[in-house]
């Protein structure tokens, strides 16, 4: 258990460290939210109806971004290979890596969510419940990108593919992420139907991420 | 056979399935031809297989 | 012939090329018979001939999934039995695969234009087929971005399990994103409810298409044989000391 603790600790370490990209996460976040007016106009009313798609497509592209490197740092310096070899399951390796990325990147984007809400004209009650499907949703998009990230690795190919590999596994997060925050909104249905499911998506990936990101790096690198 | 006001649309929907499945059919028999062409060129230059059994003969 | 057997590539390749041609044959004639009885179909009372476009669109459809669904099974045997034919079954299926699912979406847009007055709806099954066939480039894409055939097949063996499980929950959250966003489906198709003269048209269409897929699939494997054979005997003469004169 140790060794897993002291593995999240040290990419949350590197991660917000100079050279890190987490940050980096969290201004790309911002400058594709004060892109949107610019594209749609400076409509406030349609900004409000719109905000909670453009915060967690925002969302899903900086997840996206920043997971590029989940694994490509390890295995350039060779850490990578120390991982593999010692005796703690690489499964529970994976899913703690990802962890420490969701902590360092994904809270982050949703520390941020409030201020960016500000920015679209959603009020306190629609910001809250965006952050709140932010929270539930973002780690199911970490630990389905690990999955991208651990074939790009294995690869050594990143960025595009891993966009367009991943991607389409992650519409249904951003379905219910998204309907989750509209339903909050407009109250016509049960916030709880899409809410438990968005939670559902993210308990599920949680299994199956780190078992395939497992069996990508086990099978691809050698 | 009438195909009523709409007959464009299902003739242009059996030609597509038409189209597409003869370009995989041609696209795999022409990859066959050249993939088959070129192992008789190596084979002839004298590159054999480990097996020393040709790569096209089936016995 | 179990499976094992099968496992000799040069088995495999004389296995295929003497029931390759019965296959065809086979394939030839059923389409001939289901094309026959589609275009011998009656109207629907609703849809009037539009219906016909069913019968060319549905077997689509299926292959869509079923091609997704064999190259499944081949990843498994890539990556649990390290099968030495299930990496060449899966790359092979992927593009026939793509085809299938590209004609499933434009029959499909054909036959809702119509329908609906347009030729693109975000109909839930539509959609559907959509984003499989967006994960069908993805899964080429990533065959061709790896040059060692090995390496890509396990990477994309990982994929397509994955991409196995997420199938079934894209396509729940479509349907209800769809029901979410528009009150009902204009178009129903299939099921129990469907009339024999169309059911049975409709059946040897289906059979006529996955005999098709077979055959092309199996004509498919026997190149990427031959191709990583070629591979072999190209590094093997690259190896080769050259005789300097």
């Amino acid at each position: 258990m140790s060794v897993l603790g002291a593995l999240i600790r040290r990419d949350i370490r590197i991660a917000v460290r100079v050279g890190g990209g987490a940050l980096i996460g969290v201004l790309f976040f911002l400058t594709v939210v004060v892109l949107m007016p610019f594209a749609l106009g400076p409509d406030l009313a349609l900004l409000a109806r719109l905000g909670p798609a453009i915060l967690w497509l925002g969302a899903l592209l900086a997840s996206l971004l920043t997971l590029d490197r989940l694994f490509t740092a390890d295995h350039d310096d060779g850490s990578l290979d120390l991982i593999l070899m010692s005796r703690t399951p690489l499964e529970l390796v994976c899913a703690a890596k990802a962890l420490a990325h969701w902590l360092a990147a994904g809270v982050p984007l949703i520390v941020a969510t409030p201020v960016l809400g500000l920015l679209l004209n959603l009020d306190g009650p629609a910001t809250l419940a965006v952050a709140l499907t932010l929270l539930a949703g973002t780690p199911a998009l970490t630990f389905t990108g690990m999955i991208g990230a651990a074939l790009a690795v294995t690869l050594q190919r990143g960025g595009l593919l891993l966009a367009v590999l991943v991607l389409p596994l992650s519409i249904p997060v951003l379905i219910f992420g998204v309907a989750a925050s509209n339903v909050a909104i407009a109250g016509q249905l049960s916030f709880s139907t899409p809410f438990s499911i968005l939670c559902a998506l993210s308990l599920a990936s949680l299994v199956i991420g780190p078992f395939a990101a497992a069996a990508s790096l086990r099978h691809g690198l050698d | 056979m009438a195909l009523g006001p709409y007959a464009s649309f299902i003739v242009t929907s059996y030609a597509l399935v038409a189209v597409v499945v003869l370009i995989l059919i041609v696209w795999i028999t022409i990859d066959h031809r050249r993939v088959r062409a070129r192992l008789h060129e190596l084979e002839s230059s004298g590159v054999a297989r480990r097996s020393g059994r040709g790569a096209t003969d089936l016995t | 012939m179990t499976l094992t057997e099968l496992a000799n590539p040069t088995r495999f390749l004389s296995l295929a090329t003497r029931i390759l041609p019965w296959l065809a044959m086979l394939t030839v004639v059923l389409l001939a018979i289901g094309l026959y009885q589609s275009a011998m179909a009656p109207d629907d009372y609703q849809q009037g001939a539009t219906v016909k476009i069913m019968f060319i669109h549905v077997p689509n459809a299926w292959l869509s999934m079923f091609v997704w669904g064999v190259m499944s099974v081949a990843s498994l045997g890539t990556l649990v039995w390290r099968h030495p034919l299930a990496d060449v079954a899966a790359k092979s299926a992927a593009p026939i695969g793509a085809a299938f699912t590209f004609l499933a979406l434009v029959t499909g847009s054909l036959w809702g234009r119509p329908m609906w007055g347009t030729y693109w709806e975000w109909d839930a099954r539509l959609t559907s087929v959509l984003i499989l066939f967006l994960m069908y480039l993805g899964l080429i894409a990533l065959w061709r971005a790896v040059e060692d055939p090995s390496r890509a097949a396990r990477a994309a063996a990982v994929l397509t399990l994955v991409g196995a499980i997420n199938i079934p929950i894209i396509k729940f959250s479509v349907d209800w994103w769809n029901t979410l966003h528009q009150p009902a489906s204009v178009m129903k198709m299939g099921g129990s409810s469907l009339d024999k003269s169309f059911l049975v048209p409709l059946l040897v269409m289906a059979v006529a298409f996955s005999l098709l897929f077979i055959t092309l699939h199996l004509a498919a494997m026997r190149n990427e044989i031959l191709r990583r054979r070629l591979r072999a005997l190209q590094m093997l003469q690259a190896s080769k000391p050259v005789a300097l004169p």
